[in-house]
């Protein structure tokens, strides 16, 4: 499976800084460290910011820091500001859906996205920076 | 293992093994959780799983050897339980740890007691000689799978199937 590459800047984002909302960073410090473009990285940055996931610190000096709840925001709240992850159990249509083998095929697909959503529903900033910590 | 003394806030409890008295509470706890009333369902798994004596005496007492059934209590009051059991060799796999039923009441919630639940339930299968913790829940249970997440857990390698009969 593949996140669009929004999706990953706003993750690596959200988790560089949930890691300690004491600290601020610029956009050009983490997207230096995760090799993406600081231009993308400050658009994500702006859609975290309306939801209130981050907070831009002005002046000298200035940044952002993280300003949600690590405990409380999962990967999917994070994720569907970005991309959408089920599709077909949303009722988006393809070409033979409608032939008994489309609907096979859209029963499969569906188990497949019903288990990636459970997924991203269940794992919260905090969870994820306990599991980041194992690859350090 | 003896009764382990924590504390959550201001209220000190126990984790200890759940005793035949604890059944109504441990009900009174599913049912507010679950929303479901199963009588036979508790007296079967209390029967089977709770016991009285010492666990680490289990030649002189009715401990149930490889079934794990906790407790935390305050006094006489039940906060929270956990049940799991050894299991090995379904479909090839090597014996592990399996919880299939956790409750805390809703009162003593976002103190850790679950945590400490399962933390003890986690020392037991190790001390029985596993490595290994396991458990299935519904994919929508979002509080419960958040929780077996926070806890360091992963999807394994066996997947559930199911089918109309």
């Amino acid at each position: 499976m593949k996140l669009q590459k929004a999706t990953r800047c706003a993750l690596f984002a959200v988790l560089e800084l949930a890691a300690d909302p004491t600290r601020q960073l610029s956009a050009n410090e983490i997207a230096e460290k995760y090799g993406i473009s600081t231009n993308h990285l400050a658009k994500v940055l702006r859609s975290l910011g309306r939801v209130g996931l981050v907070e831009a610190v002005r002046g000298a000096g200035g940044g952002y820091r993280f300003s949600g709840h690590a405990r409380r925001t999962t990967l999917l709240d994070v994720i569907q500001l970005f991309e959408t992850i089920d599709p077909i159990a949303q009722g988006e249509r393809e070409d033979g859906d409608g032939t008994p083998e489309g609907q096979g095929l859209c029963r499969v697909l569906t188990e497949i996205e019903d288990t990636a959503r459970a997924t991203f529903a269940s794992i919260s900033l905090d969870t994820m920076l306990k599991l980041v910590s194992r690859y350090r | 293992m003896s009764d382990a003394q924590c504390r959550a806030g201001d209220r000190a409890y126990a984790i200890r093994l759940a005793r035949p008295d604890d059944l109504p509470q441990v009900v009174r706890l599913d049912v507010e959780i679950t929303g479901i009333e199963k009588p036979d369902y508790w007296a079967d798994i209390f029967g089977r799983y709770s016991c009285t004596g010492d666990e680490n005496q289990p030649r002189a007492s009715k401990t149930r050897r490889n079934r794990f059934f906790l407790c935390a209590a305050d006094g006489d009051k039940v906060l929270g339980f956990i049940i799991g059991e050894i299991r090995a060799w379904e479909f090839g796999s090597p014996p592990c740890g399996w919880v299939f039923a956790i409750g805390v009441d809703q009162e003593a919630r976002s103190a850790h007691i679950a945590q400490t639940l399962f933390e003890a339930v986690c020392d037991r299968f190790r001390k029985a000689g596993v490595t290994q913790v396991r458990t299935m829940l519904a994919r929508d249970d979002t509080l419960v799978m958040s929780f077996f997440r926070s806890q360091g857990m992963m999807a394994g390698p066996f997947i559930q199937l199911e089918k109309d009969l």
